[in-house]
């Protein structure tokens, strides 16, 4: 896995290099957190609409393949976006017609998803794999955030894409709480039966959440291909796909609580490879299984923690709504 | 969630809960939201289906879907080798198949076979590395007791923290999948490469001691009978025992069966268990049997076509056989397509596509159409 932001740097006094090393860190969390965070805020938000959407990790090796292929062949990063977007669009939309109207069981449904993504994504691939993009990610300098200490190191210079996740992150988080459709959206999850008869269109909702969560989630594939590692390798998302499933639960299906979330597990990422460039005697290949490792071990805390609670997940996930079935 | 989600199918009966999908010039399209049966020519149009979508993609690389097709057919099933081949392929598919089958039937979605085929290869050579010089008579015994062993405690790694954590069995599975990769290129790359290898990464060769017997000089093996006994037992299991019987209580009502007394918990790892060490006994097999050496990418993802397997043959045991064997076929074709200039990502691609259809073809056969007026 390669790293973007990896500038070392050797200053010279001792307090100064170790938050010299927290910003490097941080900013590492931050660049290997961006393409979790769009993912856990899709899923999210389809979650919260009453669906179960496993596809992930195939929806954002689709999303990073198509991304890839547009950018090679047009030049043109937005092209990229929006190629992703439609694909993620797509997709979404067969999993709302398959899991909302079909009914059919959602977690094979996400699983099928990830299985044709995986395939099609290696198959679309083959030709480019390995290709450098032609283009970065324009960066969005603030030049007057420069002097400020740690904030200017960290968001004077950061690309466009982590800036939307940003503003993903605060736009999802006034709908889910501070707007009417928010609160539809959560009356929708936890009980699609009231949320009905209150004249909520359940399908209608259910369809533009999977659609609009799923295009995140390949948003996020495109992030990881565009921003992270900018070149296309079959299976690139090696599991972040499912890790962001996870970190859905771990952040309790809060959008702030996801960009926590997300950065913790960016800076895990990254860790591995930190630890690699120190020179331990660590095989690498023990470090590459930490992220694998700590989100089981996470769950298994958190399961421990709430036993007995309720974890925040919505209360009909996973259900299929009929409306004739007596409850 | 699982359970909930089996019971929401299972609540309504009969057809008072079908529902009208529109009007279409005095026929009417009926939905059962309920029924879950499914015609016995859905899996075979499912397969057609997804030939049908995925030739646009091959028709999009530039080449003639009907071609490449035809190759994969005889690839796969038109000559003596290749149809060896395709049963060689058969064994793990159907062993892993069987094993995930089990934990399906009661809702656990065990998605890590892969994994657990790993852990069970490399338990297997294990013993061939750290007891060189048994016999045989003691060496294979011992090498199929590691590999169903590993394979079954990587099941129990998903199972424990499912029924004592609450954590989602999809989510654990998987990422021991990745666990267990990592360990395979360690452990072949660094401890256990074969230093008269050439820099290969893989063990040392298997002596013939260690060597699953082959049927008639061909590379058909002795883990044929595993796979094809795993499926008697499967279908015993399941049809004639109270361990069975509690098993499809569990599958269909989950609050019914603990308070039949008996334990979800319990049930749980005792199917993980089976689950995972069937998936290591392929494991073992195909190291033993096959590639007489464990090697980097020894697994070309049996672990997930065999979701695809059990899936597409809705459990049933005579189902997991055929399917295992298209499947298997569908692995070989994929090779041989790979010598005019497809990628061997094309059948991963054909297998994705199958299962999308399968399920969407189990739910298109619940509408139903009728005449009104």
């Amino acid at each position: 896995m390669r790293e973007r932001v990896c500038e070392v740097s050797f200053p010279t006094d001792k307090g100064a290099a170790a938050m010299d090393l927290i910003i490097q860190i941080v900013a590492a969390a931050m660049s290997a957190g961006t393409p979790l965070l769009f993912a856990v805020l899709g899923g999210i938000l389809i979650e919260r609409s009453g669906i179960i959407q496993l596809g992930a990790e195939g929806v954002m090796l689709m999303g990073a393949v198509t991304a890839a292929l547009f950018c090679i062949r047009t030049g043109s990063l937005a092209a990229a976006l929006a190629a992703a977007l439609a694909v993620g669009a797509a997709l979404g939309l067969l999993h709302a017609f398959l899991t909302v109207s079909m009914r059919v069981n959602q977690i094979v449904c996400g699983l099928a998803l990830t299985l044709f993504g995986s395939g099609l994504s290696a198959f679309l691939g083959r030709a480019i794999a390995g290709q450098p993009m032609p283009g970065a990610v324009p960066k969005i300098d603030l030049p007057f955030l420069e002097p400020a200490p740690v904030i200017g190191d960290l968001f004077a210079h950061l690309d466009a894409l982590t800036w939307l996740s940003f503003a993903l992150v605060i736009g999802m988080h006034l709908y889910l709480y501070r707007t009417s459709w928010g609160l539809h959206l959560r009356a929708l999850g936890d009980s699609p039966q009231t949320a009905d008869v209150m004249g909520i269109p359940v399908t209608a909702f259910r369809y533009g959440c999977v659609i609009a969560g799923t295009m995140m989630i390949a948003l996020g594939g495109a992030d990881l291909l565009l921003v992270f590692s900018p070149a296309w390798i079959e299976g690139m998302t090696a599991g972040r796909g499912w890790i962001a499933v996870a970190l859905i639960i771990f952040a309790r299906w809060n959008p702030l609580r996801a960009l926590l979330a997300a950065y913790f597990f960016g800076a895990l990422d990254a860790l591995g490879f930190r630890i690699q460039l120190i020179g331990s005697n660590i095989p690498s290949y023990f470090l590459k299984m930490i992220p694998y490792v700590v989100t089981i071990l996470v769950l298994m805390y958190l399961g421990f923690r709430n036993r007995g609670k309720p974890s925040g997940s919505p209360e009909s996930l996973g259900v299929p709504y009929i409306r004739e079935q007596r409850l | 969630m699982n359970g909930k989600a089996a019971a929401a199918g299972m609540e309504t009966g009969g057809t008072e809960g079908a529902r009208r999908r529109g009007l279409v010039s005095g026929f009417r399209f009926e939905f059962d939201p309920v029924s879950d049966r499914v015609p016995w020519w859905v899996p075979i149009a499912a397969v057609l289906a997804a030939l049908a979508v995925c030739a646009v993609f091959i028709a999009a690389n530039g080449m003639s879907p009907l071609a490449v097709y035809g190759k994969m057919l005889t690839g796969a099933f038109g000559t003596r080798f290749g149809l060896t081949e395709t049963l060689v392929k058969t064994i793990p598919l159907l062993l892993c198949g069987v094993g995930v089958s089990i934990a399906y039937r009661i809702s656990f979605w065990n998605i890590g076979a892969e994994g657990q085929f790993l852990a069970g290869a490399m338990a297997a050579t294990a013993v061939t590395i750290y007891l060189p010089d048994l016999p045989a008579a003691a060496s294979l015994p011992l090498m199929t007791l590691a590999g169903i062993a590993a394979g079954g405690v990587w099941g129990l790694m998903t199972a424990v923290p499912r029924a004592y954590f609450q954590v989602n069995e999809l989510i654990t599975s998987l990422m021991l999948n990745y666990v267990a990769l990592l360990l395979l290129d360690y452990v072949v790359f660094g401890p256990w490469r074969d230093p008269g290898g050439l820099n290969f990464p893989g063990s040392p060769m298997f002596t013939a001691a260690q060597s699953l017997p082959a049927f008639g000089g061909t590379r058909l093996h002795f883990g044929l009978v595993f796979a094809l006994a795993a499926v008697l037992l499967y279908a015993f299991l399941f049809r004639r025992t109270r361990w069975g019987y509690e098993l499809r209580l569990i599958g269909s009502n989950p609050e019914a069966a603990r308070n039949a007394g008996i334990s979800l918990n319990r049930q749980m790892l005792l199917v993980m268990l089976a689950s995972g060490g069937l998936a290591g006994l392929a494991g073992m097999a195909e190291v033993s049997g096959v590639a007489h050496r464990l090697m980097y990418g020894i697994s070309p993802g049996y672990g997930y076509t065999a979701i695809i397997v059990a899936w597409i043959a809705r459990l049933h045991p005579l189902g997991l056989v055929l399917s295992a064997f298209l499947f298997g076929g569908l692995i070989v074709g994929g090779y041989s397509v790979q010598t005019i200039g497809l990628p061997s990502a094309t059948s991963e691609m054909l297998q994705g596509a199958v299962l999308f259809f399968v399920i969407a073809g189990a739910a298109l056969g619940r509408v139903r159409i009728r005449r009104i007026g």
